[in-house]
C-alpha cells in the first residue's frame, strides 16, 4: 500500500514561507496532481517527498512510515523531471534498462520489461540510438521510460512534458495515463498547466501561495470550485468574474445587477433567501460563469438581456464571444459563426445552475446551488 | 498604416533556405498571422519585412513602393519581440517618450505628451505611467513594449511572439486586448505565432508556414475547415484534425482497416481507387447507442467543458469531443459513428487535400494592392 501521507508539512527559504501547513494523502495507486503557478510550492513539496529537500516540520509518511529523515535512495521513488537526464554514451535501450541493473533480473526479464516499456511508449525502433540522436520529445520518452521500468512503488514527476511542443505534449498526456493504469504506481505530478491537470489526474491539488486551495477530482474542481483562485486557474477560457449586488425583494424571480453599470440579470426566485441565509446584506459578492454558462440568442427573448458582441474568437469547433457589460467583457461560448459580427446586438442569459457566487473580501465559494 | 506585399522572397543562410520563394499580400488594415512550428521561417520573414535582413531574391513592398534600399528607420515599421526590451530604470512614460525623441523625428513636447497619453490610454496603462519598469509585471511590461510601438505611429506592427513568455491567464487575456487594439488603431499587424489558438482567435487572415514556405493562406474558418493538406490538417485546431490511413473504392472510402466505410464527400470530385489518408475533426465523431460501429475507449480527458476520447479500432486511434458531462471510462465499449459531411480525403503521398480548391479569385495571391478585405473591421 503505497500511501503517501504528508502532515502539516512547512517549509522555509529563508524568511520565505514556501510551504504552510499542507495536508494531503495520496492513496494507493492515485495519480494526483499538484497545480498552481510558478511559486505557489508545488515543486518543493513534490521535492520534499523524493527526499531532495528537507522540511522544516511535518510528516512525510509513504506505507505507513515517515521518511522525512531517509535519504533519496531508500524511499523507492523514481522521480522524472522536465529536463532529462539521460547517459549520453548510452544506447536509448541501455538507458532504459540502467535502473534494473542493480536488481540482479535475468538477461531475459530485462529484455521484456524494456521491450514492454519501449512499446508502450512507442520508441521501439529507437532503442539502438544514443540520446545525441534523438529529438527532444523522444528523449524524454526514454527519461520516462527509464523512471518507470523498475515498477517504482511511486513516481514523481515535475512538469515532465512540460518542455515539448504542443502536439507532443497532447500524445504524451494519453501515453502517461496508460502507463499509469498499466504500472499501477502511486504518482503525483507537478504542473502548472491546467489542461494537463484535468486530463491526468484522478484528483487535483490545487496551490497558491503555499497554500492548498482545494483538492478534488478534476469535474469537482472545475464544477465546484472552492474559492476564486481555483475557478480561475482552472478552465480556459477563464471562468468570467463580476461583482454582483443583488435585489433581494422578487417575488418570481431575484435580480442581480452585474458590474459597475448594474445591468440586471434575472435568476430563481430562491436565490435571494439562499444568500439571505449565508451572507450579510452588505457583504460584498461576486458572480462567477465559466463561458458556457453564459446562454446568447440571437433574437430577443424573455429573461434573455441585451448586449453588444464585441471580438470573435473562432476557435474552428466552437466561438468564444466578447460581450459588453458597460466597461467590462462577459465571455460567451457559442457555435462556430453563431455570433456573425462586432458591434452586433445579441441577448445574454445566465444558466443559473452555472452560476458561482464567492465573497469579495475572501475569494471563498458561497456553495450556492441552483435549478 | 499601409499595405504590404512579397514576391516570390527568398533568404538563405548558407546552404539552409530559410525562406523559400515567399509570395504574400497583406491588406491595410488587417491582422495578418504567419503560423508554423519552429524552423519554419517566420521569424526571418518579419525580419526581412522589417529591413533587418536582405532577401538573397525578390521583392518586398510597403505601401505600394519597393523597399529594397531602404533602411529599417526609412521603413517605419515596429517591432515587437517575445522579450521586452525596456530601459529597466527608466519609468514607463521615458520608456514610451524614448522612440519619440530621437532628432529625425522633430516632434515637439506636446505632441509627444499626447501621443505617450493616448498610447497608455489605449493599453490601460495610465496609472503606471511613473513607475519604474523593473517594478512591473510580464503582462505590464509586455503592454509598455506595444506602448513603445504605437507611439511612433508607425506603417505597420510587426509581432514575434508576443505573449510566448506569458502565463496562459494572462495570454488569454491579452489576445483580446491586442485584437481589440489593431480595431481601434486598424492598424496592419503581421503577428508571428506557433500558437494555433493566438492564430485563430486573432488573425482576419493566417498564412500557415512549414519549411520556409507558405502552405496556404485563408480566414482562420477556412484553414480549420478546409486544410489544404496534412499537414495543415495536423496542425490546426486542438485537438488536431484525425488522420488515418483509408481506402478508395468505387466511389467510396474505407478507414480503419474497412471497419467504417463511408461514401466520398462531394467536393473531393473524382478520386481515383487506392489508398488515401482521411480527416475527420474529433467534434465531427459522434458516439451514441445507435451508431454503425464499435470502439473501445483508449483515453478520455476530462477538459471541463467536454471531455475528449480517443477511441480505438484494431490499432487505430481517433479522437472524438463529447459534452463534459458525459460519462466514459477508460475501456469501455462505445459506439461511433463520423458526420460524413465533414470527412477530408488526402492524397496518401503528398498529404494534398483532395476537397481544396484555390478560393475564388485566387485570394491573397492575385487580390490587387490596397484592397481591403470585405468584413474586415
Amino acid at each position: 500500500m503505497a500511501d503517501i501521507v504528508l502532515r502539516d508539512i512547512e517549509k522555509y527559504f529563508g524568511d520565505n514561507y514556501v510551504v504552510r501547513k499542507l495536508n494531503l494523502t495520496i492513496r494507493h495507486k492515485e495519480f494526483v496532481v499538484l497545480l498552481g503557478p510558478s511559486g505557489c510550492g508545488k515543486t518543493t513539496t513534490l521535492r520534499a517527498i523524493a527526499g531532495l529537500e528537507t522540511i522544516d516540520s511535518g510528516d512525510i509518511v509513504i506505507e505507513g512510515k515517515p521518511v522525512q529523515n531517509l535519504q533519496p535512495g531508500e524511499r523507492d521513488i523514481a522521480f522524472v523531471f522536465q529536463l532529462f537526464a539521460l547517459y549520453p554514451h548510452l544506447t536509448a535501450y541501455e538507458n532504459i534498462a540502467f535502473p534494473l541493473k542493480a536488481t540482479r533480473e535475468s538477461q531475459e526479464k530485462v529484455q521484456e520489461r524494456v521491450n514492454h516499456i519501449a512499446r508502450v511508449l512507442r520508441i521501439e525502433h529507437l532503442l539502438d540510438k544514443r540520446p545525441s540522436q534523438l529529438s527532444g520529445g523522444d528523449m524524454q520518452r526514454v527519461a520516462i521510460g527509464r523512471a518507470l521500468v523498475r515498477r517504482p512503488k511511486a513516481m514523481l514527476m515535475d512538469e515532465p512534458i512540460g518542455a515539448l511542443d504542443a502536439q507532443l505534449r497532447e500524445s504524451m498526456r494519453t501515453e502517461l495515463k496508460r502507463l499509469h493504469l498499466e504500472n499501477e504506481s502511486t504518482t503525483v505530478y507537478v504542473t502548472h498547466d491546467q489542461v494537463e491537470a484535468m486530463s491526468l489526474a484522478d484528483r487535483i491539488a490545487v496551490m497558491n501561495e503555499g497554500v492548498l486551495q482545494q483538492v478534488g477530482t478534476p469535474s469537482e474542481v472545475y464544477l465546484y470550485p472552492a474559492n476564486l483562485f481555483v475557478a480561475q486557474f482552472v478552465g480556459s477560457p477563464v471562468m468570467n468574474v463580476v461583482r454582483a449586488r443583488v435585489a433581494r425583494n422578487g417575488a418570481d424571480a431575484t435580480r442581480v445587477m452585474l458590474g459597475d453599470d448594474a445591468i440586471p440579470f434575472d435568476f430563481p426566485a430562491e436565490l435571494a433567501p439562499t444568500l439571505s441565509a449565508k451572507v450579510r446584506e452588505d457583504e460584498e459578492l461576486t458572480l462567477g460563469i465559466r463561458p458556457e454558462g453564459v446562454r446568447v440568442a440571437l433574437e430577443p427573448q424573455p429573461g434573455y438581456v441585451p448586449v453588444e458582441a464585441h471580438i470573435i474568437e473562432p476557435l474552428g469547433a466552437y466561438d468564444i464571444v466578447d460581450l459588453k457589460l458597460g466597461a467590462q467583457m462577459l465571455r460567451a461560448r457559442t457555435p462556430s459563426a453563431y455570433v456573425r459580427g462586432v458591434g452586433d446586438t445579441v441577448f445574454a442569459r445566465l444558466d443559473p445552475a452555472q452560476t458561482h457566487f464567492f465573497r469579495t473580501r475572501t475569494g471563498e465559494s458561497l456553495h450556492i446551488r441552483l435549478g | 498604416m499601409a499595405q504590404l506585399r512579397l514576391d516570390r522572397v527568398t533568404k538563405k543562410f548558407g546552404t539552409h533556405v530559410a525562406v523559400n520563394e515567399m509570395t504574400l499580400n497583406v491588406a491595410h488594415g488587417e491582422f495578418f498571422v504567419l503560423l508554423g512550428p519552429t524552423g519554419a521561417g517566420k521569424t526571418t520573414t518579419l525580419r526581412l519585412i522589417a529591413g533587418l535582413e536582405k532577401p538573397d531574391s525578390g521583392s518586398i513592398y510597403i505601401g505600394g513602393q519597393d523597399v529594397r534600399d531602404w533602411s529599417a528607420a526609412e521603413r517605419d515599421v515596429a517591432l515587437v519581440f517575445q522579450y521586452y526590451s525596456l530601459y529597466p530604470r527608466y519609468t514607463v512614460r521615458q520608456n514610451l517618450e524614448f522612440p519619440l525623441k530621437s532628432r529625425a523625428r522633430r516632434l515637439d513636447q506636446a505632441e509627444i505628451d499626447r501621443r505617450v497619453a493616448r498610447a497608455a490610454k489605449t493599453l490601460r496603462i495610465e496609472h503606471l505611467l511613473d513607475r519604474k519598469t523593473d517594478k512591473l509585471s510580464g503582462g505590464e511590461m509586455q503592454r509598455v513594449s506595444i506602448g513603445r510601438a504605437i507611439v511612433r505611429e508607425p506603417r505597420a506592427f510587426l509581432m514575434d511572439e508576443p505573449l510566448s513568455n506569458l502565463d496562459a491567464k494572462l495570454r488569454e487575456a491579452l489576445r483580446s486586448e491586442l485584437k481589440d487594439l489593431q480595431m481601434k488603431l486598424n492598424g496592419t499587424f503581421i503577428f508571428v505565432t506557433h500558437d494555433q489558438i493566438e492564430a485563430m482567435s486573432m488573425g482576419d487572415q493566417i498564412a500557415v508556414m512549414n519549411a520556409g514556405r507558405i502552405i496556404q493562406v485563408g480566414s482562420p474558418a477556412e484553414i480549420y475547415s478546409n486544410p489544404r493538406d496534412t499537414f495543415v490538417a495536423g496542425f490546426v485546431g486542438s485537438p488536431t484534425m484525425n488522420l488515418l490511413p483509408g481506402e478508395v473504392r468505387s466511389g467510396g472510402v474505407s478507414v480503419l482497416s474497412g471497419a467504417l466505410k463511408l461514401p466520398l464527400p462531394a467536393d473531393a470530385g473524382n478520386v481515383a481507387d487506392g489508398p488515401v489518408t482521411v480527416g475527420i475533426r474529433a467534434e465531427d465523431v459522434r458516439i451514441g447507442a445507435s451508431e454503425a460501429v464499435e470502439a473501445h475507449v483508449h483515453d478520455v480527458e476530462n477538459h471541463g467543458v467536454e471531455k475528449i476520447v480517443t477511441l480505438r479500432v484494431g490499432d487505430h486511434l481517433f479522437k472524438c469531443t463529447v459534452p463534459g458531462i458525459t460519462n466514459v471510462a477508460i475501456e469501455d465499449t462505445v459506439r461511433f459513428g463520423w458526420n460524413p459531411a465533414k470527412v477530408r480525403v488526402f492524397d496518401a503521398a503528398s498529404g494534398q487535400s483532395l476537397s481544396w480548391k484555390e478560393p475564388e479569385g485566387a485570394a491573397s495571391f492575385a487580390r490587387p494592392a490596397g484592397e481591403r478585405r470585405a468584413g474586415a473591421v
